[in-house]
């Protein structure tokens, strides 16, 4: 069955069943493999996503129902935000193994999307659903907090 | 083998033999028990049940304990918690991965409701989904029906400061026509419904109302 998904802003139409989870799609279909799977049932975060600019569990997500939904994966996420919290990643240098960390920046820049400068509750509430087995945890929190400093200097 | 190691595996034998004996009658006797309050709770009655209370207030009262079996239900309570964070599944365990109401309803930004949830449930195995519906949302914590008595919980839906300034009749809409009530009835792998269906549901709401309303 042809589903046709808008993925970085590209039209992509793949062969698979609607309910075929967005997170197969990518990585499977188009080797969009900076998106990872960690449990497949929505209880890690390692495979979020923005549709419409809002995150997502792509393992929990049927591709049939973000059908005309534009979607963000980490290839293709930019902007202001985006850069801010990459800059911020490095600079405190976050990561320990990574795996987990393609879900906490997408996660990240969804929170600042909506909160420019959240504060340790904002941060801990809207990252509570990212797991990262390596418990880089206070390092995350505090690239948030550099990343909303580098934007309000952007202002 | 020897004699006394027989000894002792016997003795292991009918030691295992009259605890499981005695298991399976505790087994059985809670089996009923359980089966007989199953039965009356599983089954919803239409206003029709109570039609012969000729008095409204116990009528109206009568009726608002029937619809209790469904507002009761984990179904319902699990997102009418009491706290910041919903419930999850019959059990009612806390919600995990740890989400919380925020002012809208909806979760907090980074962690929304619909960070997981679709518009449809989606089943990951015979016994597991992720509950799904447009919207998906909780209600404000003063509609919290979390370890609240039934009593208060009538009150609580006839008190516009409590029910989002709604009307009865709004309230009664709500049971009638609401579609994250009626998924109740169908949610997914997993979860249990409560008992009849959204539609005895409504008519019992309405024959609440008509009836005055009054409650438990
Ligand atoms: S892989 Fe999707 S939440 Fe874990
Ligand atoms: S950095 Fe290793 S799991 Fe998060």
């Amino acid at each position: 069955m042809a589903v046709t998904l808008t993925i970085n802003g590209e039209s992509k139409t793949v062969n698979a069943e609607d309910d075929t989870p967005l997170l197969w799609v990518l990585r499977d279909e188009l080797n969009l493999t900076g998106t990872k799977y960690g449990c497949g049932i929505a209880q890690c975060g390692a495979c979020t996503v923005h549709v419409n600019n809002l995150p997502r569990r792509s393992c929990v997500t049927p591709i049939k129902s973000i059908e005309g939904m534009q979607i963000t994966t980490i290839e293709g996420l930019d902007g202001p935000v985006a850069e801010a919290v990459q800059a911020a990643w490095q600079k405190i240098d976050v990561p320990q193994c990574g795996f987990c960390q393609t879900g906490q920046v997408m996660s990240a820049v969804g929170l600042l999307n909506s909160i420019r400068k959240p504060d340790d509750a904002d941060i801990d509430n809207g990252m509570t659903g990212n797991i990262c087995r390596c418990a880089t945890y206070v390092r995350i929190r505090n690239a948030i907090h550099d990343a909303a400093g580098i934007l309000e200097k952007q202002k | 083998m020897k004699k006394e190691n027989l000894q002792v595996l016997s003795l292991v034998i009918l030691t295992l033999c009259t605890f499981a004996c005695s298991k399976d009658n505790n087994t059985a006797n809670n089996t009923v028990s359980s089966d007989t309050s199953a039965q009356a709770t599983a089954i919803l009655q239409g206003p029709d049940a109570f039609a012969d209370i000729s008095d409204n207030k116990q009528r109206a009262k009568s009726l608002f304990l029937e619809m209790a079996k469904v507002i009761q239900h984990p179904r319902c309570v699990n997102c009418h918690a009491a706290g910041n964070r919903p419930l999850q599944g019959d059990q009612q365990q806390p919600h995990q991965p740890p989400v919380f109401r925020n002012n809208s309803g909806m979760g907090h930004p980074g962690m929304l409701c619909i960070t997981c949830h679709s518009a449809t449930n989606v089943q990951i195995s015979s016994t597991h989904s992720i509950p799904g519906h447009t919207p998906w949302i909780m209600p404000p914590e003063n509609q919290a029906w979390e370890n609240v008595p039934i009593s208060n919980i009538c009150e609580q839906l006839k008190d516009p400061e409590r029910n989002g300034n709604k009307s009865i009749e709004a309230v009664v809409h709500h049971f009638t026509e609401d579609g994250l009530v009626g998924w109740a009835w169908n949610p997914g792998a997993g979860r249990s419904p409560p008992p009849g269906n959204q539609a005895i549901l409504g008519a019992l709401a309405q024959a609440w109302m008509d009836a005055g309303a009054h409650c438990p």
